[in-house]
């Protein structure tokens, strides 16, 4: 199109770093007034809702409940409690949190072992109806996993595995196989096929190629997913609410969902509860997040 | 103590039955004579990962349809009367016009304020740009669960006269007004549009780095060339940057879309569907669970189904284009 106009590439930090010092025609002008303060305020806005949970999650409940939780910039030094979180504590967050690891873990690890090995036949193997199986994979990608829920639940009943983790763990793996198995394949195809092929000569087989070779190459990909597929589990409420429920073995989104009607009380419980649920999370979300977001965009950028 | 060994235990025995599995499959392939090795050992490294999407999504999809057209307990064909009766309930149209607004309204609102983030993010210094970036994209990790909580305070009301302890409502009052039950107002759809803005807050800082990414992949010379030529900052923008960018736009969009299609735990959590708010997903939920109603919930479901299959046939048909271009 319009590339004719510059006859040599020039890499794009050089440009970058030309364009600002030749001024007002540079593409990034720097940010006004205007922009900084816009910016400014949309940040304030997305971050007032969360610190006002975590504020009165340490707070004392009649506090809580006489005087807004924004009351602490003028007055700092009253009211705080750990009380909040030992109550919880008390009340099974303990319990709960260790429900929602027994769940999230290994609806992490499973469908990314069988992903991988699918997405390794998938890129370098060849069968008869490769590609016909793969965009079948690529239609399930939309499929709301609500199609499964009513005919999974007589099932588990049936068999036994109704309120059992085992549950939980194959829908999350059926759940999520199809984006698992597109995620990786993606990945998997842009690996250069000149290792592989002379792995082969040197008589690895498919196995030790996979293991050896395939899996550490794929690290990128294999963590985006993870760190996707670990959200999504410990964050999900529709399939813990039908297969777990409420009870024993309930993880801490139906916890805190089940909190929400003890609210009358004071604000202390859901808080504090809804902050737990939290933690690991945000946790994982930050400390990962360079692979979540190349993740993220090595899916659609390419649109 | 006792719990928590029980629960490694519990993770350790899933993914080790996992690992076996893999393990016992390839052992069986190398066994194969001759020719059949090569021939089989696809099928047998798909075959865990097949059988799992067969018997959790495919069968079951197949088999609620086939429950859509019984009754509550699946013991009797009944029929389109599960379709009929659902779609004659006054209460189920407003659930299907309310999920039809969240479509309407929260996919786009979503693109469009991720879009503005990205491009302002873009002008700050690369500091800057992070931490903002950072803030917006923070609620993706927060669960519709704990989002609702979040916002629950945010919309709490007392009574007049009271402390209000909700943001909203002190604002409000400080304002001159008298303090509202937010969640409960469906004048205008008021509620529903409030329940929105949840979802928005959580889905802008996923459009925002998809969207902020395409922008920097936009080639500099197009920018340069359409300045040389005088375009404006706007022009260049609307004309160079937003056609180089539309293939991420329209994904996040779809993405979005079906995010809101079923859409659940914040509904669920905030208001349970109550003063007007319900949604395909929670009208769902209250048909199996509540009222044992499988019949129903099953039909609930073919029509989410049969909404989807358009989107479905779109993202086909953009693989292969894609595909074939490589």
């Amino acid at each position: 199109m319009t590339s004719t106009v510059t006859p040599v590439a020039v890499p794009e930090k050089a440009a970058r770093r030309a364009f600002l010092r030749r001024g007002p025609v540079s593409p990034i002008r720097r940010a006004g007034w205007f922009v900084r303060g816009a910016l400014l305020i949309i940040c304030f806005l997305w971050l007032v809702p969360s610190l006002g949970l975590l504020v009165t999650s340490f707070r004392k409940p009649e506090a809580a409940l006489t005087s807004g939780w924004w009351t602490v910039i003028t007055d700092p030094f009253r009211d705080w409690t750990f009380s909040n979180y030992s109550q919880i504590w008390q009340q099974g967050a303990g319990n709960a949190f260790l429900n929602s690891l027994a769940v999230s873990l290994p609806a992490t690890i499973i469908p990314i072992l069988f992903a991988a090995f699918a997405a390794y036949a998938f890129t370098f193997m060849e069968f008869p109806g490769r590609d016909i199986l793969f965009v079948v994979i690529v239609g399930l990608l939309v499929v709301p996993l609500q199609v499964a829920l009513v005919p999974l639940l007589k099932i588990y009943s049936s068999v036994g595995l109704q309120g059992q983790f085992a549950s939980v763990w194959l829908a999350h793996t059926g759940f999520g196989m199809p984006l698992a198995i597109f995620i990786l394949r993606g990945y998997m195809a842009t690996l250069p096929r000149g290792v592989i092929e002379s792995a082969k000569i040197d008589g690895a087989s498919h196995f030790q190629t996979f293991w050896r070779l395939i899996v550490p190459m794929s690290v990128p990909a294999l963590a985006s997913f993870a760190i996707f597929q670990f959200l999504w589990t410990w964050n999900d409420l529709l399939v813990a609410l039908i297969f777990l429920g409420p009870g024993e073995k309930q993880v801490l989104s139906v916890m805190v969902a089940g909190l929400v009607g003890a609210q009358q009380q004071g604000w202390q419980l859901l808080t504090a509860g809804a902050f737990v649920s939290m933690v690991v999370p945000l946790l994982v979300f930050i400390s990962l997040q360079r692979y979540f977001i190349r993740g993220l965009t090595a899916g659609s950028v390419k649109g | 103590m006792i719990k928590f060994i029980n629960t490694l235990l519990t993770v350790a025995g899933g993914v080790s039955v996992a690992l076996a599995l893999f393990w016992l499959l390839n052992l069986f392939s190398e066994r194969l004579p001759g020719p059949w090795e090569g021939r089989l050992k696809p099928f047998l490294y798909l075959l865990p990962a097949v059988a799992v999407i067969g018997v959790f999504l495919i069968y079951p999809a197949l088999r609620t349809i086939q429950y859509s057209f019984a009754d509550a307990t699946s013991s009797k064909y009944v029929g389109f009367k599960n379709y009929t009766a659902l779609l004659k309930q006054h209460d189920f149209q407003i659930t299907l016009v309310n999920t039809l607004l969240w479509i309407a309204i929260a996919p786009a609102l979503v693109v469009a304020l991720g879009l503005g983030v990205a491009v302002l993010a873009d002008r700050l210094g690369a500091r800057g740009e992070k931490t903002a970036k950072s803030i917006i994209f923070l609620p993706m990790a927060i669960s519709g669960v704990a989002a609702a909580a979040i916002w629950r305070f945010m919309y709490e009301v007392r009574p007049e006269g009271e402390t209000q302890i909700g943001l909203q409502n002190a604002v409000w009052t400080a304002l001159g007004g008298k303090p509202v039950a937010w969640l409960q107002v469906d004048t205008v759809k008021l509620n529903t549009f409030l329940l929105m803005i949840i979802l928005i807050w959580g889905q802008v800082g996923f459009s925002m780095v998809l969207l902020s990414a395409a922008i920097k992949s936009v080639p500099e010379d197009t920018l340069e060339a359409a300045r040389i030529d005088g375009a404006s900052e706007r022009q260049t923008f609307f004309r160079v940057v937003v056609p180089q960018i539309w293939g991420t736009v329209v994904t996040v969009f779809i993405t979005v879309v079906i995010t809101v299609m079923k859409i659940f735990d914040i509904v669920y959590v905030m208001t349970g569907g109550n003063f007007n708010t319900n949604v395909i997903a929670v009208r769902f939920i209250n048909e199996l669970i509540t009222n044992g109603n499988a019949g129903r919930a099953a039909a609930i479901v073919v029509m989410l189904m049969i909404a989807v299959v358009p989107i479905m046939i779109y993202q086909v048909r953009h693989f292969r284009a894609e595909e074939a271009m490589r």
